[in-house]
C-alpha cells in the first residue's frame, strides 16, 4: 500500500486548531481511573462532595415556591455581573460569623469558589508566571493553574499547614532569580487535601510576608465554617485588613453545591478587574440560585443546618479515623482534621497509589491517588479520603477493603526483599494503644506532612 | 445488517473504549448499517439475545473485552463478531504469553522473566531476582501481564527500585514481567487483512515530547505525543519492521486486524517485537486508524473492511 502523508490528518485536524496552553494540561490517566471510581458497586471515598440528603427537601421546595410565586421575572431574568444585592446580605451573614466585616461593594459573587480561581489566574497570571500552592494542593485548582500556564511551585506542609520558613526560603531563592510570585494560593483551614489548618502563628507571618513583598494572597476557605473541635482562627482577610487578601467563599460546604454560588471579596482594584473578567466568563451568576439563598437565610436558620452538617461530618470523621487505626497497617500515617470533609494518608515509599488504586478498584472501593494534588510528579505514596459523602457502614468497609490491599502489598513487598513478612490482619494483635513505633523511613524528596497515628 | 457495538465494559480501559465504540458507531451509521450500542454489563447476554445482531464490532479494550471473555462468548451465542479469536486474543492480552509464543518461532523480543504472585508467595521466587537483574542489566522494565495500557509499567533503575516496581505490577494482574529495556524509537505496526492475506500498513512512530517513557497518558493524547506516520525510516529496517509485524500476527494466530508494537534499539539497530493488541484503540488519535489513513484507507472504509471480515470467517 503506498505510504502517503495525508495520514497524520485525523489527528492533526484538531491538533492544529489547540491553543497552546491545552498542551500542559493533563489527566486521562488520573480521569480513566478516576471514572471507574464513579461505577454504582464501588465505595468511593475519592470524592469531595457534601451530603445534600441532610438539607430538608420540604424546605427546598418550599422556598423554590416562593422564589417562583414571588419574584418568577426576576429569577428568570439575568442579574449584575457583581451579583444581585439581596445575596450580598447572607453572604456578608456568612462572614461575619467568621469575624469578617464587608461591605456589600467589596464582594463579587460567582458561580461557584472555582470561579474565584479561575478568574484571579485570568485577571494576574501571564504564562511562566509564579504562583505558590500548597503541597499538596486542592486538586480542582491544578488544573486551572495549568491552563493559565502558572509555574507553580509547591511549599510542604506539616501539622501546623504551610511551611512559612520553606516559603521564606523560596521567595528568596525566586528574588535571587529576578522572579516574584503572583499569589499565594492556600486553603488555611482544614485544608483539601491534607486536613491541616494554619496556625495563628503562620497566618500572622504569612500576612506579613505578603504586606513586605505586595503579594497578593488568595484565602481559599470553603470549610471554615465545618469545624468539629478546637477553637475557630482568625481568617487572613481579618488579619490582613483587605489590603492584600483575595477571600474565597462559597455556599457550596454549607448550604448546596447544586446553587453554584460562591463569592470572593477583594482589594476594589483587584475586585474591578475581576468583575470584568467575570462579565467576559459568563456575564452573572445565576439570579435563580442567589434568590433561592436569599430567602433561605430571610426564611430558615442556616448557622443550625450548618450545624447538622457538623454533627454528621464530625461522626463520620471518627469512624474513618477509628477505621483507619484499626485497619490500615503501622507503617501507614494520616491526617487527623479539626475540621472539613478529608484526611490525608501517607504510605511506605514504596507503594505507589495510583497503581493501589488500580488494585483496591477491583475490590469496589476507590480515593484520590496522591499525585492528583501536585503539579511536579510528587504524591505517589499518598492518598485523600472524604468521610463528608459517604455513609458510616460504608467508611468503616472501605477503609477496611483499603487497609486489607495496602497490607497484601506489604506482604509481597517484605517477601520480595526479604523483610519479616508482615503480619496478617488477623494474625495481628489488636493495637489500641498509643502507636509509639517510628514512621517509615521518607523519600528524601518528600515532603513532611502532619502524620499523626490515631487519637492519643 | 443490524450491528452490536460492544464497547465500555469494566476495564481500567473502559474510557477509552467508550471513545472507540462512538466512532465505530458513526462510521457504521454513515454506511447504512442498523446501529446497537452496548455498554457490555452483566446483562450482555440478555441484550445480545433480545436484540439478535447479524453481526458484533468488538471495541471493548483490556480485560473482558481483549483477552478472550467476549469472543467466546459470542461463539457460543454463534454471533458472528469482528477481529480475533478467543486464543489470540488470550495469547496477545498475556504478555508472557505472547513473548514466549514468539520467542519460540524465532520472532525477536526483548528478553524477560515472568512470575505469578504465587511463585513469590509460595515459591520463593525473590531469591532468584538477583540473577535476573543480572541477567537483564538495568534498567528493568517491570510489567504487568495483562494490562492493555501503559498503566502498571515501571523502570527499575536499580535493584532497589525492583520490588516496588513489581509490587506496582501486580496491582493489575496476579503475573507480571520482567523486561530488558530497550532504549530507541518506539513503533507500531498495524496489520489488516487484505484480499490477499495480512497486509502491514505504514509504520507510525511515537516521539513523546515531554517525557521520558511514552506512557498511558500521552497515549491518547493529542499533544502529549507526536505520531509521525509513515514513519521515517531506511527503507531496509521498515522493511524488516513490516516482516516482524506479519510474523508475529501469524504466530499469535490473529484475524481481521492487530497492532504490533516493536522498539528500535538506537545503538544496535535491531528491531524487537513487544506485544501485539488484537483490540488497538479505534479513536481519533489511534494509531491504527492513522495508518490506515496513511495507506489511503479512510476511517469508513476500515471499520467496513474489518466488517466483512468478520462474516467471511462466520460459519455457513
Amino acid at each position: 500500500m503506498p505510504p502517503s502523508r495525508s495520514g497524520a490528518r485525523d489527528i492533526e485536524r484538531y491538533a492544529g486548531l489547540f491553543a497552546r496552553r491545552t498542551q500542559v494540561m493533563k489527566s486521562s490517566a488520573m480521569r480513566d481511573l478516576m471514572a471507574v471510581t464513579a461505577r454504582p458497586e464501588v465505595i468511593s471515598l475519592a470524592g469531595g462532595l457534601p451530603d445534600t440528603s441532610t438539607f430538608p427537601a420540604e424546605d427546598f421546595s418550599a422556598l423554590m415556591a416562593r422564589v417562583g410565586a414571588d419574584d418568577a421575572a426576576r429569577a428568570l431574568q439575568y442579574g449584575p455581573t457583581e451579583g444581585l444585592d439581596e445575596v450580598k446580605g447572607p453572604i456578608m451573614e456568612v462572614m461575619a460569623a467568621e469575624g469578617m466585616e464587608v461591605e456589600p461593594d467589596d464582594l463579587l459573587v460567582t458561580t461557584g469558589g472555582q470561579q474565584v480561581i479561575d478568574l484571579v489566574c485570568k485577571t494576574l497570571i501571564d504564562p511562566g508566571d509564579v504562583v505558590i500552592a500548597e503541597a499538596p494542593t486542592y486538586p480542582g485548582a491544578a488544573p486551572v493553574f495549568v491552563s493559565y500556564q502558572a509555574d507553580v511551585l509547591q511549599i510542604e506542609m506539616d501539622e501546623d499547614g504551610m511551611r512559612i520558613d520553606v516559603l521564606e526560603q523560596e521567595l528568596e531563592r525566586l528574588d535571587r532569580e529576578g522572579r516574584a510570585p503572583k499569589f499565594i494560593y492556600t486553603v488555611p483551614s482544614f485544608q483539601n487535601p491534607a486536613g491541616v489548618t494554619l496556625s495563628l502563628e503562620r497566618r500572622r507571618r504569612l500576612v506579613d510576608i505578603a504586606h513586605r513583598r505586595e503579594l497578593l494572597v488568595l484565602e481559599d476557605n470553603p470549610y471554615g465554617m465545618l469545624r468539629y473541635e478546637g477553637e475557630p482562627l482568625p481568617t487572613l482577610y481579618t488579619l490582613d485588613g483587605a489590603e492584600f487578601v483575595i477571600y474565597l467563599g462559597t455556599f457550596s460546604k454549607i448550604l448546596s453545591p447544586g446553587l453554584r454560588l460562591g463569592w470572593c471579596a477583594a482589594p476594589r482594584p483587584v475586585l474591578d478587574k475581576l468583575n470584568l473578567g467575570k462579565g467576559a466568563a459568563d456575564l452573572c451568576s445565576s439570579p435563580l440560585s442567589q434568590l433561592f439563598v436569599r430567602r433561605y437565610f430571610d426564611e430558615r436558620d442556616w448557622l443550625a443546618y450548618v450545624g447538622k452538617l457538623t454533627g454528621v461530618y464530625r461522626r463520620r470523621r471518627d469512624i474513618m479515623l477509628e477505621a483507619l487505626a484499626e485497619h490500615f497497617p503501622r507503617e501507614a500515617t494520616w491526617t487527623r482534621p479539626q475540621g472539613g470533609l478529608f484526611i490525608w494518608a501517607k504510605l511506605p515509599d514504596f507503594i505507589d497509589t495510583t497503581d493501589l488504586l488500580a488494585r483496591a478498584l477491583r475490590d469496589h472501593v476507590a480515593f484520590v491517588p496522591g499525585r492528583a494534588a501536585y503539579l511536579d510528579g510528587r504524591g505517589g505514596t499518598e492518598m485523600r479520603l472524604n468521610f463528608s459523602g459517604v455513609s458510616d457502614d460504608a467508611i468503616r468497609e472501605g477503609v477496611r477493603r483499603i487497609g486489607e490491599v495496602i497490607r497484601e502489598q506489604l506482604a509481597l513487598y517484605g517477601r520480595l526483599t526479604g523483610a519479616e513478612p508482615a503480619p496478617s490482619r488477623a494474625s495481628e494483635p489488636a493495637r489500641e494503644a498509643p502507636a509509639s513505633h517510628a514512621p517509615a523511613a521518607e523519600a528524601p524528596d518528600s515532603q513532611v506532612l502532619p502524620l499523626r497515628r490515631k487519637a492519643g | 445488517m443490524k450491528v452490536a457495538v460492544l464497547k465500555g465494559g469494566d476495564s481500567l480501559e473502559r474510557q477509552v473504549s467508550l471513545r472507540s465504540g462512538a466512532r465505530v458507531e458513526d462510521a457504521l451509521d454513515r454506511l447504512g448499517h442498523e446501529v446497537v450500542a452496548v455498554d457490555v454489563g452483566p446483562d450482555l447476554v440478555d441484550r445480545l439475545g433480545a436484540e439478535r445482531p447479524d453481526v458484533a464490532f468488538v471495541a471493548l479494550h483490556g480485560r473482558g473485552g481483549e483477552d478472550g471473555t467476549v469472543q467466546e462468548l459470542l461463539e457460543l451465542l454463534g454471533i458472528p463478531y469482528t477481529a480475533s479469536g478467543p486464543s489470540a486474543c488470550m495469547r496477545c492480552m498475556d504478555k508472557v504469553v505472547a513473548k514466549h509464543a514468539l520467542r519460540d518461532a524465532g520472532v525477536p523480543t526483548p528478553d524477560f522473566y515472568a512470575f505469578s504472585q504465587a511463585a513469590f508467595e509460595e515459591l520463593g521466587a525473590a531469591r532468584a531476582l538477583p540473577a535476573i537483574e543480572e541477567r537483564l542489566d538495568f534498567p528493568i522494565v517491570v510489567k504487568p501481564a495483562g494490562q492493555g495500557s501503559a498503566l502498571g509499567i515501571k523502570f527499575a533503575a536499580t535493584a532497589d527500585d525492583v520490588p516496588g516496581a513489581i509490587v506496582a505490577a501486580f496491582s493489575y494482574d496476579t503475573k507480571v514481567l520482567l523486561e530488558r529495556h530497550v532504549a530507541g524509537r518506539d513503533l507500531a505496526v498495524s496489520v489488516l487483512e487484505g484480499p490477499d492475506g495480512p497486509e502491514a500498513l505504514p509504520i507510525v512512530e511515537a516521539v513523546p515530547q515531554d517525557e521520558s517513557f511514552y506512557d498511558f497518558e500521552s497515549r491518547y493524547e493529542i499533544g502529549r505525543t507526536r505520531f509521525i506516520c509513515p514513519a521515517d525510516l531506511p527503507d531496509a529496517v521498515a522493511e524488516r519492521a513490516r516482516e516482524l509485524a506479519l510474523e508475529s500476527y501469524r504466530v499469535l494466530g490473529c484475524y481481521g486486524f492487530a497492532r504490533v508494537d516493536l522498539m528500535l534499539d538506537s545503538a544496535s539497530g535491531e528491531l524487537t517485537v513487544l506485544e501485539a493488541n488484537v483490540i488497538p484503540g479505534l479513536t481519533d488519535t489511534s494509531l491504527l486508524p492513522l495508518a490506515a489513513e496513511a495507506a489511503g484507507i479512510g476511517f469508513d472504509a476500515l471499520i467496513a473492511r474489518v466488517l466483512e471480515l468478520a462474516l467471511a470467517r462466520a460459519p455457513a
